[in-house]
């Protein structure tokens, strides 16, 4: 069992592609090609939590959740 | 009308003996009075027995119980239980033709489900229609008191997190599910979602033991299911098998059988020979739809007309899925009539990986095995039609899709 890290996950009834958050975690969030954010699945680093708290914060229907699992 | 032989495959756990529905007296007689043991002593039983959900997912229905309990201890609110009579998937037939002739099994075992969890809140969920139920309700002196909640008649009511919505008050869609509907659904109360088939057989481990409910089926996968069969020019079949037979005896599948649709519509295509020497498998059942595909017909027509129904269906909440099932469905059309394809196998199949694990629900994942499976397993048929030939006979529809509104 590894520890439990943190994710971004989608709520994808909420999210409006409005692609902000690729904006500010290019490395880990890309938008396919209907504008729509793909994203790593891999947990995110210690060095770029601050930022990913950011995105979940300025996303403007809050579309972007952090989960630890 | 469903025509139900259950008696051919084993002798009837569930469904009432000669297509006529059991009333109490009738049911008590059959199944013996029903006792309340201890909520312990019940998750015991049904740990042991090895049941898994009848609703698609194959999930341990004991882990579920546990969960939900747990959850209601921790955050001190009693859960509710719904079961799950919706049955959107327009070709299965089990759950409504289990709920109208032996309603009461399912009763008893949603009363056991909400003891185990220590539920204080039920409800039965089913489609319009089924008053029949409230009558039987009447005739019960149950411990908790049911709620009938009339679902409306779409492929994604019956998904669990919709349904903890519509009950809740608000549309039947389904909704992020983080926490997931156990330990937040109905009135962010942990719910226990079960398919009321489901029920039905924690009904009978409830009185007969896991022991028993172990007698039919395979030491991985114990016993039964019930399946709706579809064989072209017959009436469709509701029958229960246990786990383990080859699909080949539960429905025909001869030299003139191209393919055996398996799990319905969020299921997989399979090819005939390999179809009848597959055992009934709760992790590819789905909901137990089966059905034949004659060689008279087009199976790239038939997937056409469903995946057009299952983008319809989409709620359009979800970006991916709003954009992917429409898109994937429009060009399985344009492969299903003869003639150049251009780039459309690899423009579905990047789809399908776009819309794959990127929803609210799992619809887009099933829509997405559905697809993949079409692809792969009517592949000689693709390439006949990109050469502008088709060898289907028959044009008349098999599959049952609603009409459009
Ligand atoms: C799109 C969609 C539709 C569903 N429809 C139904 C349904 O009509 N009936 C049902 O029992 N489960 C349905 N399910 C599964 C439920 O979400 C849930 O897993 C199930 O009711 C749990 O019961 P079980 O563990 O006893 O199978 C659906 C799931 C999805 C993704
Ligand atoms: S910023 Fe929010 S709404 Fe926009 S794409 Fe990202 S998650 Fe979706
Ligand atoms: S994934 Fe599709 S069907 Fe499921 S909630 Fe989102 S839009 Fe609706």
């Amino acid at each position: 069992m590894t520890h439990p890290a943190q994710h971004i996950d989608i709520d994808w009834a909420a999210c409006q592609g409005h692609g902000l958050c690729a904006e500010l975690l290019p490395d880990h969030i890309t938008l396919d090609e209907w504008g729509y954010p793909l994203v790593e699945g891999t947990p995110v680093p210690a060095r770029t939590a601050k930022r990913a708290r950011r995105a979940a914060e300025d996303c403007p229907v809050l579309a972007l959740k952090l989960a630890m699992r | 009308m469903t025509a139900t032989f259950p008696d051919l495959y084993m002798s009837p756990r569930l469904l009432a003996p000669g297509g006529t529905p059991a009333d109490l007296a009738t049911h008590q007689q059959r199944y013996g009075p029903l006792a309340y043991g201890d909520p312990d002593g019940v998750l015991r039983a049904v740990a042991e027995s090895g049941l898994t959900g009848r609703g698609g997912a194959a999930f341990a229905v004991y882990r579920k119980l546990v969960a939900v309990a747990d959850a209601g201890r921790r955050t001190g609110r009693a859960p509710v239980v719904v079961a799950n009579g919706a049955e959107g998937e327009p070709a299965s037939h089990k759950d409504k033709t289990l709920l109208r002739l032996s309603p009461h099994l399912v009763l008893d075992g949603l009363q056991i489900a909400a003891q185990a969890v220590g539920a204080d809140e039920a409800h039965l969920a089913v489609e319009d229609g089924a008053s029949y139920l409230e009558a039987a309700l009447a005739r019960r002196s149950d411990p908790l008191r049911v709620n009938v909640v009339r679902v409306p008649k779409r492929f994604l009511s019956g998904q669990s997190s919709a349904l903890a919505q519509y009950i809740s008050g608000a549309a039947a869609l389904p909704a992020h599910q983080d926490p997931p509907v156990r330990e937040r659904g109905v009135r962010r109360a942990p719910t226990l979602v079960q398919n009321v088939e489901t029920l039905a057989h924690v009904a009978l481990v409830a009185r007969y033991g896991a022991d028993w409910f172990r007698t039919a089926g395979t030491p991985a996968q114990p016993g039964s299911a019930l399946c709706t069969v579809h064989v072209p020019g017959r009436e469709v079949r509701v029958v229960e098998a246990p786990f383990g037979m080859p699909l080949g005896r539960i429905l025909p599948i001869e030299a003139t059988t191209s393919a055996v649709l398996l799990g319905g519509y969020h299921g997989t295509w399979i090819p005939s020979p390999e179809a009848a020497q597959l055992p009934l498998d709760a992790t590819t059942m789905g909901a137990g739809v089966l059905a034949a595909l004659p060689t008279t017909h087009c199976g790239l027509t038939e997937t056409a007309r469903v995946l057009r129904y299952l983008a319809l269906q989409s709620a359009g909440q979800c970006g991916p899925c709003l954009n992917g099932l429409p898109r994937m469905a429009a060009a399985f059309q344009s492969l299903a009539v003869p003639g150049p394809q251009g780039t459309t196998r690899t423009d579905i199949a990047r789809w399908a990986g776009l819309v794959e694990g990127r929803g609210a629900c799992h619809h887009p994942d099933g829509t997405t095995r559905l697809v993949r499976s079409a692809l792969t397993t009517f592949a000689s048929e693709l390439d006949a039609h990109a050469r502008g030939l088709c060898t289907a006979t028959d044009r008349t529809p098999l599959l049952p899709v609603p009409q459009e509104s």
